[in-house]
């Protein structure tokens, strides 16, 4: 069966030249790039074209990008970079709806005595700015938010928030990795101190990723060892998803423009035509600034991983906020956050697209999610008492 | 992605007996929305009012949850009310071929929806659950203090999942009741339960007889140090090791945290009292240095 892949931003397909321009690093140029001969040198020059590249797409200079393993590693080394370089400060805030790379980290630094503020949002999911404003005194020494969240799409103003926290002298850092490719970002006239970033969420492979630190920011490394990376995150580099990641960096620019038509005209087609065709479903974050790829639908009376399962039977790959597709027991923290009410958050499927759907596949989908929902809704005591004398 | 058996996902995609019967002679009904699942099950019984003639449910949860009660209903027809009780949850999981342990209490939730519907049917008391309040119990004949609140989950029902599952940690007690699974506060209840439980069982396994042999005695201190102690030391980080047993006299050396603990005397009479309980009531508990 061939999949409608429509979870990109779980993970995404490789793009083909992406995999071309990596692939000589494997069994032919297998050097390594910190070598005097010229056989690592030929690998030091690729990965610095690659640094250029990420710095162009982030708008930086290659300067300020180091690369790391994955964006849970890039978030965990900036926020353990902020309270080594202030230790006088012992206060970090965040928000309610972060990815786990960060809420977690955050909660175990409350452990060890840290005072951690987690800020709230609305029932659109919008970042509490009062609440944010608030919070920020002379002891905060970080202030990490998410450009957008990954569950819901909703985009945070992060540059005002990086000003608030700035105004106090805390550093700021965002956790990028569901924008990076999918809206501009501007470094050079941001606010922002450092930003993660991950691979595998715009078409480069997984296991690399990327942490931005503004020049001039002080920075302590989280590995330490040799020299890579200008000392700031020891380890040999992963060459290879280096050079897969630059080519992904000039590839998103490339469809930048696209992403935000042609990718966010499918969405909004998708959304309309299950919104209409589905009674008693609520767009998660709809009244929210979101990214053009994604979009969040509460289904009532129905449960996330049956729907799942059924989209499944048709090739259909999206995600759920239900509890029972987490492992844990209780529905997405972020929905929890958004106060979006315990009956819809078990039903709710995460729809994210990607410059590979086709509209073709949307199409399937508008075709067979309504029988799906409908089906359920049929076995559900809680569906047939509520859509009693509707179709 | 659940490794659901090819049993599971076939009750999933082809559910048997959905929907409802107007005229059943019992319904049953457990979960919430709240909770993420919930079952209505109804029987239909024969002119005898004995035997189990037709079964239909509606479920709101997962795909082993809908599968569990598909399989429920196809356990019960042509039972009598008396075998549909002995049905235990491990027998649905059996039937699909097995469970993700995970998912166990989809199992739980269609045997104790049986179990309501036999019992309402019966007359017995069951206390209903304020619909108004979605964090009433969701197992109403299991009345009792709210142990889980996140998921309104009583000790007698703890108690009676834990006793016929033979669970010994909190973790499984979550798999299988969700109890404990979303804030996590009532975890250290979970585990005075078992303890309990367990003690319970031993109490109710124990054979004393009046004299015992030595063999016999030296046997039954080893089970008891196995089975229902040192299971509660390693709960803490803790361990014992047997060093020798003269007629009454235990020698136990407490090891890991236990060992060099300010309060190992205390766990030493703990010891004592269960072996005096359980085995022989001239027990003396000796802790050893070695």
């Amino acid at each position: 069966m061939k999949e409608i892949y429509l979870d990109n931003n779980a993970t995404t397909k490789v793009d083909e030249a992406v995999f071309e321009e990596m692939r000589p690093y494997f069994c032919e140029l297998y050097g390594n790039p910190s070598s005097m001969h010229f056989f690592g040198g030929q690998v030091q020059s690729k990965v610095n074209e690659a640094r250029g590249r990420v710095a162009e797409l982030l708008g930086a200079s290659p300067d300020e990008i180091i690369f790391t393993a994955c964006g849970t590693e890039s978030d965990n080394a900036a926020i353990r970079s902020a309270l080594e370089v202030f230790p006088d400060r012992r206060h970090i805030i965040t928000s309610r709806v972060e990815h786990p790379a960060v809420l977690t980290q955050c909660r175990n630094l409350r452990q060890r005595g840290y005072r951690v503020t987690e800020i709230g949002v609305d029932g659109a999911g919008r970042l509490d700015m009062e609440e944010l404003r608030a919070a920020v005194d002379v002891d905060t020494a970080i202030v990490s938010l998410m450009w957008a969240n990954n569950e819901t799409g909703v985009i945070f103003p992060v540059e005002e928030a990086a000003k608030i926290a700035k105004s106090k002298g805390a550093l700021f850092h965002s956790d990028a990795v569901q924008a990076i490719g999918k809206i501009p970002i501007n470094m050079a006239a941001s606010s922002v101190d450092m930003l993660s970033l991950s691979g595998h969420k715009l078409h480069a492979p997984k296991g690399i990723g990327v942490l931005y630190v503004r020049r001039g920011t002080p920075f302590r490394p989280f590995l330490v060892g040799g020299h890579q990376e200008k000392s700031r995150r020891a380890g040999t580099e992963n060459a290879a998803a280096i050079i897969a990641l630059g080519k992904a960096c000039q590839l998103a620019d490339h469809y930048m423009a696209a992403e935000n038509s042609v990718v966010k005209t499918m969405r909004d087609r998708l959304q309309d035509a299950l919104m209409n065709a589905i009674p008693h479903a609520r767009i998660n974050g709809g009244g929210a600034e979101r990214l053009p790829n994604t979009t969040s639908i509460a289904f009532e009376f129905v449960e996330g991983e049956a729907i799942l399962l059924l989209l499944s039977e048709f090739g259909i790959c999206a995600s759920s906020g239900s509890a029972c597709t987490s492992g844990s027991l209780e529905p997405s923290h972020v929905l929890r956050a958004m106060g979006v009410p315990f009956t819809c958050a078990h039903g709710s499927i995460r729809f994210s697209l990607s410059r590979y759907t086709t509209d073709a596949e949307i199409d399937t989908v508008i075709r067979e999610m309504p029988p799906i929902i409908a089906r359920l809704r049929q076995m559900s005591p809680f569906g047939r008492e509520h859509l009693k004398g509707q179709a | 992605m659940w490794d659901y058996t090819p049993i599971v996902k076939d009750h999933f995609l082809n559910p048997r007996n959905v929907g409802d019967i107007p005229d059943a002679d019992a319904i049953g009904e457990v979960g919430s929305l709240a909770c993420g699942d919930a079952l209505k099950l109804y029987l239909k019984l024969d002119d005898n009012k004995d035997k189990i003639v037709d079964a239909k449910f509606q479920t709101f949860g997962c795909a082993s949850a809908i599968a569990s009660s598909s399989a429920l209903t196809e356990m019960v027809k042509g039972k009598t009310l008396d075998e549909a009780l002995a049905v235990s949850n491990q027998d649905i999981a059996d039937f699909l071929g097995g469970l993700p342990e995970e998912k166990m209490h989809c199992s739980v939730m269609g045997q104790e929806a049986l179990e309501v519907a036999i019992f309402k049917y019966r007359g017995m008391d069951i206390p209903q659950h304020d619909s108004e309040h979605d964090q009433g119990p969701a197992y109403p004949d299991y009345e009792g203090e709210i142990v889980c609140k996140c998921f309104g989950i009583t000790d007698a029902f703890l108690k009676k999942v834990i006793e016929t599952n033979g669970l010994t940690t909190a973790e499984q007690v979550t798999n299988f009741t969700k109890a404990g699974g979303a804030c996590g506060g009532c975890i250290p209840k979970i585990k005075d339960l078992i303890a309990l439980v367990l003690g319970e069982t031993a109490a109710q396994a124990r054979v004393r007889p009046e004299k015992l042999s030595n063999m016999k005695k030296m046997q039954l201190i080893q089970e008891v140090l196995e089975r229902d102690i040192r299971p509660l030391l390693w709960a803490d980080g803790g361990d014992l090791e047997l060093i020798d047993i003269d007629g009454a006299k235990v020698q136990v050396a407490f090891r890991k945290a236990c060992a060099g603990c300010a309060s190992s005397g205390n766990t030493a009479r703990m010891v004592e009292a269960k072996l005096r309980d359980l085995v022989a009531e001239d027990i003396v508990v000796e802790e050893v240095s070695q």
